[in-house]
């Protein structure tokens, strides 16, 4: 099998595009061999489409399966006695959700790919955390949704944390001054989810006239756009907004999903969304699935090294996206960028903060 | 009371609820209805947008005189003792733009007033067919037909929906098991009566030999279109499965050339959603983790072939839109007497024949398959409709 240990230690966005796509086709098609061998769906797949994959000389051949499988069957590669948790996407009522199988390997290498990535962002010591959530996310331990996930995976970057948000959503703005007072002069992390840092944190510091100094934080924020691009919200202006009520200059959108936790896609400097060494985007058109040009609508499909316990190491999501360009953002990160521009119209309702933002409309 | 608010659009026709429900009955076929349709079909056909729309042509073709003479005449001496049920309220599918008009057709043909909820999505056929039916109306010798037609479009609603299922005397429910399930919500008055057109599955059946020896591959596979993506595969007529009669080596060679064709018209004439290429994607993988099936993807995404080599009985929970298609070979119908339930609707075919198709259906009595017809004619209205004959069922009979 694919030796992490050594892969998880190269730096996150080292590579030059031919470097990185032989890196990607060797480690991909190793793992494409063993869900092959061992989980009897993808095999039917694979079959069904009369692929060869050792054949396979790219990673943009490997076939790769759509999300949206993960809530209606178990795929999995691993005996159910090895699975140490399992993950579950958020969905509005009624919905079905995704049904991510973790051993403890596959569990551990998400949270180092992580660690390196999020790392090379914000430095390896561990600062005063305020999570822009509630406690009452992460409390069921046994299930782990989207957004307990990913609260859990970033508390490790995190000490003395807090949540701002009471059991009610409510800002805790006595706890927050009091923490932003013990903590004074230090950098801070924040983290959360868009839609809740505009409706619960943003709009509730706008109301309040509370003012805190967060400008030696560092903000973190994943779960889509959607819900800000319906009020009419770029960008931009969330940055600015918030820039304004609490003097934050640091703020990162990343994007990522449940199916391929750990490697999560940073946002850069430039406003630009960022492929680690251990995962890629491939956009794709959607007549005929071929691979989009750069500056080119199409169907994001997400490749990542991780997904050993599962069959999730090559998805097509439901997203459309565009490349940008690859190896020369001027941030000086390898690798490609892009931006995302939404679900692709009526596609169901996915990502973390979407589902919630749904009970606003 | 207006029919339309904030809420309610009037398409064509009358936008006064109490004037239509004060609307005598008429019999089935009266002689205005009859004239009407004359000329509504005369509008249809010099109105100049017609001829892109070979749906709305289709449907001018049905509302000239001989044809609903025709029909009138199949009916005749079935009708002398019948009058239409009152006020007749139309849920007209979202995906077949065409269809309003037909169910509106029927109802009025059968004696009835008119209030049709027509599908929102914007289709230009619709507001091209109203446009007609509101200068048909115009006309003074139709004045009395005005205040028995009102076509409206409004988003899903509840309340509106209460409203107008209160009053109507027979609603008329098309769009499958979800919408029937919501508007059963709505309480009809008493006496009056559903008919409701659930969801259902079609498939189409052809020989092998028939199509390598045909010498109109063109049009065969226009045809096919026509029944398919016209509609985006989703009306209820459209073949999901395609059956081929014959043996290994026949059927690839036909089924090869056959979609080579289809292919030529959905390139020229089919545009693919992003959301439909992944559906059909991700129901080619479902067949194949559940049924081993194998994938045939062609050149692009416009045709999805899944091809299986037994046939469950679990395909009619495999619907998928947009030019989705299992195929299954065999040298005989037999496969079909085991998996063929209520939910199959029309069998389509091409190089068999008819009778040997009725035969195999009356003779085995399986308990579904409403209607037999040639591929490129499943969409073809007909006031028999899933198993109801609609003139009878929206009229009264009167027993003396």
């Amino acid at each position: 099998m694919v030796d992490y240990g050594e892969i998880l230690n190269i730096p996150p966005y080292s590579m030059q595009r031919e470097e990185k796509h032989s890196f990607l086709t060797d480690i991909l098609k190793e793992l494409s061999l063993f869900h092959y061998d061992n989980c009897p769906e993808y095999k039917r797949v694979i079959d069904g489409l009369g692929v060869k994959l050792s054949d396979i000389t790219s990673f943009c051949d490997i076939p790769f399966l759509p999300v949206r499988l993960f809530k209606e069957y178990d795929l999995r590669s691993v005996g159910g006695e090895n699975i140490t948790k399992t993950m579950t996407s958020s969905g509005t009522t009624g919905q079905q959700v995704s049904r991510i199988y973790l051993d403890k390997e596959t569990s551990a290498n998400q949270t180092k790919a992580l660690t390196k990535i999020v790392g090379s962002y914000i430095g390896s010591t561990r600062l005063p955390m305020i999570i822009l959530d509630t406690s009452a996310v992460v409390k069921d331990r046994k299930m782990f949704s989207a957004r307990g996930a990913g609260i859990l995976g970033f508390q490790m970057f995190g000490r003395d944390k807090i949540y701002a948000l009471d059991e009610a959503m409510k800002l805790d703005i006595e706890g927050l001054s009091a923490f932003l007072e013990k903590h004074s002069g230090e950098k801070i992390l924040l983290f959360g989810f868009t839609f809740m840092i505009w409706q619960h944190f943003y709009e509730e510091l706008k109301k309040s006239g509370y003012r805190p100094d967060l400008s030696n934080g560092i903000l973190i924020h994943g779960g889509g756009w959607k819900k800000l691009a319906d009020k009419k919200v770029s960008q931009e202006e969330f940055k600015c907004l918030l820039n304004e009520v609490c003097g934050i200059q640091q703020v990162y959108d990343y994007y990522g999903m449940v199916e391929q936790t750990g490697t999560i896609y940073m946002e850069c400097e430039c406003g630009h969304l960022h492929a680690s060494i251990f995962s890629d985007v491939i956009v794709r058109r959607p007549h005929d699935f071929s691979v989009c040009g750069y500056g080119e609508k199409g169907l994001v499909e997400v490749v990542s090294i991780l997904p050993a316990s599962y069959p999730g190491h090559a998805l097509l999501t439901e997203d459309e996206g565009v490349i940008l360009g690859e190896d020369d953002c001027p941030c000086g990160r390898k690798g490609k960028y892009f931006s995302i521009l939404g679900r692709i119209k009526n596609a169901e309702i996915r990502g973390c903060s979407d589902t919630y933002a749904d009970k606003f409309r | 009371m207006p029919i339309s608010s904030d809420k309610v659009q009037v398409l064509c026709g009358c936008n006064d609820l109490d004037a239509m429900t004060a609307q005598c009955a008429l019999p089935p076929f009266s002689k205005v209805v009859c004239e009407f349709f004359s000329a509504l079909s005369a509008e249809i056909m010099k109105h100049p947008e017609a001829k892109q729309y070979p749906d709305v042509v289709t449907f001018g073709f049905f509302c000239r005189r001989g044809n609903i003479q025709r029909l009138k005449d199949e009916y005749s001496d079935k009708i002398s003792n019948r009058l239409g049920r009152g006020v007749s309220f139309h849920i007209a599918p979202s995906n077949v733009p065409i269809n309003f008009a037909y169910s509106l057709a029927a109802a009025l043909l059968a004696g009835n007033s008119c209030i049709v909820r027509a599908s929102s999505k914007g289709f230009r056929q619709i507001g091209l067919v109203c446009e007609c039916i509101q200068n048909t109306i115009s006309l003074v010798e139709f004045r009395e037909i005005a205040s028995r037609i009102s076509v409206i479009c409004y988003e899903r609603s509840r309340e509106i929906n209460d409203r107008l299922s209160a009053l109507a005397d027979v609603r008329i429910i098309w769009g499958g098991d979800a919408t029937v399930t919501e508007l059963r919500s709505s309480p009809l008055s008493p006496r009056a009566v559903d008919i409701a057109f659930a969801d259902r599955y079609s498939l189409a059946v052809m020989d092998a030999r028939a199509v390598i020896d045909t010498a109109d591959l063109k049009r065969l596979a226009q045809d096919f279109y026509n029944d398919t993506y016209l509609y985006d595969q989703n009306a209820c007529s459209s073949p999901r499965l395609v059956y081929w009669l014959g043996d290994n080596e026949d059927t690839a060679s036909a089924a090869e050339l056959f979609w080579e064709a289809v292919h030529k018209e959905a390139a020229a004439r089919y545009h693919i959603e992003p959301v439909v290429a992944v559906d059909k994607y991700t129901e080619a993988c479902r067949m194949a983790i559940e049924h081993n099936a194998d994938i045939r993807s062609g050149k692009d995404n416009l045709i999805s072939r899944i091809v299986v080599d037994s046939l469950s009985a679990d395909l009619p929970d495999h619907r998928c839109a947009g030019g989705s298609f299992i195929e299954y070979h065999s040298s005989s119908l037999d496969a079909l007497k085991t998996i063929v339930t209520k939910k199959y609707q029309t069998l389509s075919y091409f190089g068999v024949d008819r009778q040997t198709l009725m035969q195999f259906v009356v003779g085995n009595g399986l308990s579904g398959i409403d209607r037999i017809v040639p591929i490129g004619k499943t969409a073809d209205f007909s006031l028999v409709w899933d198993g109801y004959d609609l003139i009878m069922q929206m009229s009264r009979v009167i027993g003396f």
